[in-house]
């Protein structure tokens, strides 16, 4: 079969790699199950032994548990008998992980304790059924995967060779990452979900695109929270899989290279409440106002002032992904701060001023990609380069990114 | 015991405010809050546990407003039609504040949403849990909180439920 791809490079994406069922299924194989660490949730969802959070790696359900001893664990939703998703709730506590079919049950991570009727039932003085004698308990657990705690942040990789996750994030991006989990302990604000109808892979280009936030969201452009004239840099880990997008906020208003034929940039606009944007600079953002981080293939690490939240990517399907938001804070937080995240949380998510539109503009792609995937997008602003920047005119996270994936799946 | 005007006039707010943002007129919707009145939109998953997190949390008439602005000029969106059915409120509580009566009600409400090349859906079902003060302009919702079991959003909330 001949490559959809037009040259070596990728700065013509075939719209075929967001609608192809085969791809998806080989992407799942090798970003999300192999290779690569997966995003499954923060520690202090899970504070006390008994914990348990469900999460989702990929398309697969896992469990996010906090044993006896005090250890994370993650361990797939699937029992090792009949192959059932036995865990129904979102979170709670329990001593041990029970299947209800035929009760078997599992410590929390994840080895099997008890198979009812393992030795038979005695009747009429003769043992009826049971396992087989060679029968090993030991050799059927929940499959537990291979999990990396990072100040407070849970990963986890269904691959027992995967790398450290410190060599998987790569010098650059660690720092970012430390730079908003650096082991303070977090406080959860709440949860947020959206079911996005179109490819997993637009979420991490949407947030490797610096060129469309000061043009798509008003708020960004007007109030030069995020726009082409900011102070800004772009940079890549040694693959070029994960990416952060630096930005330091400006002060907005008119400035015509940035704002001439730009609709969404409003001149006359206020806003009535001002506490929809009382930002207040936190000692340990350092000179930028605004980090986006995007970690390869499931997770996003928002910073933009004083709002924080990892963004859960969770395909279903080529064609559609849910999106879940947790809002954090941090234990040190006063009443007002608490207060002030809250309130710019209004920003965000699947009804914010700034992200819903995201959402939209996803699902519009793929209506285009699937209404005639031989065709290619054109990502060259800035170049057909895949190198770092040191300004936002540019598409380069992009390219980077599909390079990665041209490499991993032999594309 | 709360007497039939009482009733008869929070019925015609639940009405009055599903006929104003099934309608599209978005500029009036504030009207129907106090200055510092309240309207969130919350999943279920975190009223439940107790977490405060908002999918909207507007503080104020004032930002209320900037949602109209939001709503009106700022955010691109499929255009879609919503249709609230809202049920009979349920009457609480009726207290007597120094600023005047205040009714604390609850109402089942599901919307629909009709894109213009779609078929109708379910968009939105949950439970208004308000808190309304009688004023001299009628009754003014303190706090409108929406609470929706349908945590996951079918992509985005644009307009006021």
């Amino acid at each position: 079969m001949t490559t959809p791809w037009q040259d070596d490079g990728t700065s013509r994406i075939p719209y075929s790699v967001y609608t192809n069922p085969d791809l998806h299924r080989r992407e799942l194989d090798r970003f999300f199950y192999s290779g690569h660490w997966c995003y499954v949730g923060l520690e202090a969802e899970i504070p006390n032994p008994g914990d348990f959070r469900r999460s989702v790696i990929g398309e697969r359900s896992v469990l996010m548990t906090r044993s006896a001893d005090g250890a994370v664990n993650v361990v797939e939703n699937v029992c090792a008998h009949r192959g059932m998703r036995f865990c129904r709730e979102r979170h709670g506590n329990r001593k041990d992980l029970l299947c209800p079919y035929h009760q078997w049950s599992y410590d929390l991570k994840g080895n099997l304790q008890g198979v009812p009727f393992r030795r038979g039932v005695k009747q009429d003085g003769k043992i009826n059924g049971g396992m087989p004698a060679d029968f090993r308990p030991e050799q059927h657990g929940l499959t537990q995967l291979k999990v990396a705690v990072r100040n407070g942040v849970v990963f986890a990789s269904f691959d027992p060779e995967v790398e450290p996750l410190e060599d998987f994030l790569g010098p650059v991006i660690l720092g970012y990452f430390d730079r908003v989990f650096d082991g303070r302990p977090l406080e959860i604000l709440g949860y947020r979900r959206q079911r996005i109808p179109g490819n997993w892979k637009l979420m991490q280009e949407n947030i490797k695109d610096p060129y469309h936030p000061g043009l798509l969201h008003t708020w960004f452009s007007t109030f030069g929270l995020w726009r082409a004239d900011n102070r800004s840099q772009l940079k890549m880990d040694a693959h070029k899989r994960h990416a952060a997008m630096i930005s330091t906020r400006g002060q907005g208003g008119k400035v015509a290279d940035v704002i001439s034929n730009v609709d969404s940039f409003k001149d006359k606009m206020t806003v009535n409440d001002p506490r929809l944007l009382d930002i207040v600079h936190e000692p340990w953002w350092g000179t930028p106002t605004a980090v986006m981080t995007t970690i390869f293939p499931s997770l996003i690490i928002q910073q933009q002032v004083n709002s924080v939240s990892t963004r859960h990517i969770q395909p279903n399907g080529e064609g559609s992904f849910d999106f879940v938001w947790t809002h954090f804070g941090f234990a040190g937080d006063d009443a007002e701060m608490r207060q002030r995240r809250l309130i710019q949380a209004n920003l965000f998510g699947p009804a914010g001023f700034v992200s819903a539109d995201d959402g939209e503009v996803i699902e519009w792609s793929q209506e285009g990609f699937t209404q005639n995937p031989a065709r290619s997008t054109l990502v060259e602003m800035g170049g057909r380069d895949t190198d770092d920047a040191d300004h936002m005119v540019t598409e380069t996270l992009i390219r980077g990114m599909y390079a990665y994936w041209r490499q991993r799946m032999g594309e | 015991m709360v007497d039939f005007a009482t009733v008869s006039a929070l019925l015609d707010l639940y009405s009055a405010y599903a006929a104003t943002v099934d309608s599209s007129d978005w500029d009036h919707w504030p009207d129907f809050f106090l200055e510092d009145g309240t309207y969130r939109l919350q999943p279920r998953e975190n009223f439940d546990a107790g977490l405060p997190l908002c999918l909207l949390a507007l503080e104020s008439k004032a930002m209320i407003r900037d949602r109209v602005y939001g709503v009106k000029e700022t955010m691109y969106h499929d255009p879609y039609y919503q249709r609230h059915v809202v049920g009979i409120p349920r009457i609480l509580s009726v207290t007597a504040t120094p600023a005047g009566e205040e009714i604390e009600a609850e109402a089942n409400y599901i919307v629909f949403r009709t894109k213009r090349d779609g078929l109708t859906e379910v968009f939105n079902a949950g439970r208004y849990r308000d808190v309304i003060r009688r004023t001299e302009d009628g009754l003014k919702f303190r706090s409108r909180l929406c609470v929706y079991d349908s945590d996951l959003i079918p992509n985005s909330v644009i307009y006021p439920i």
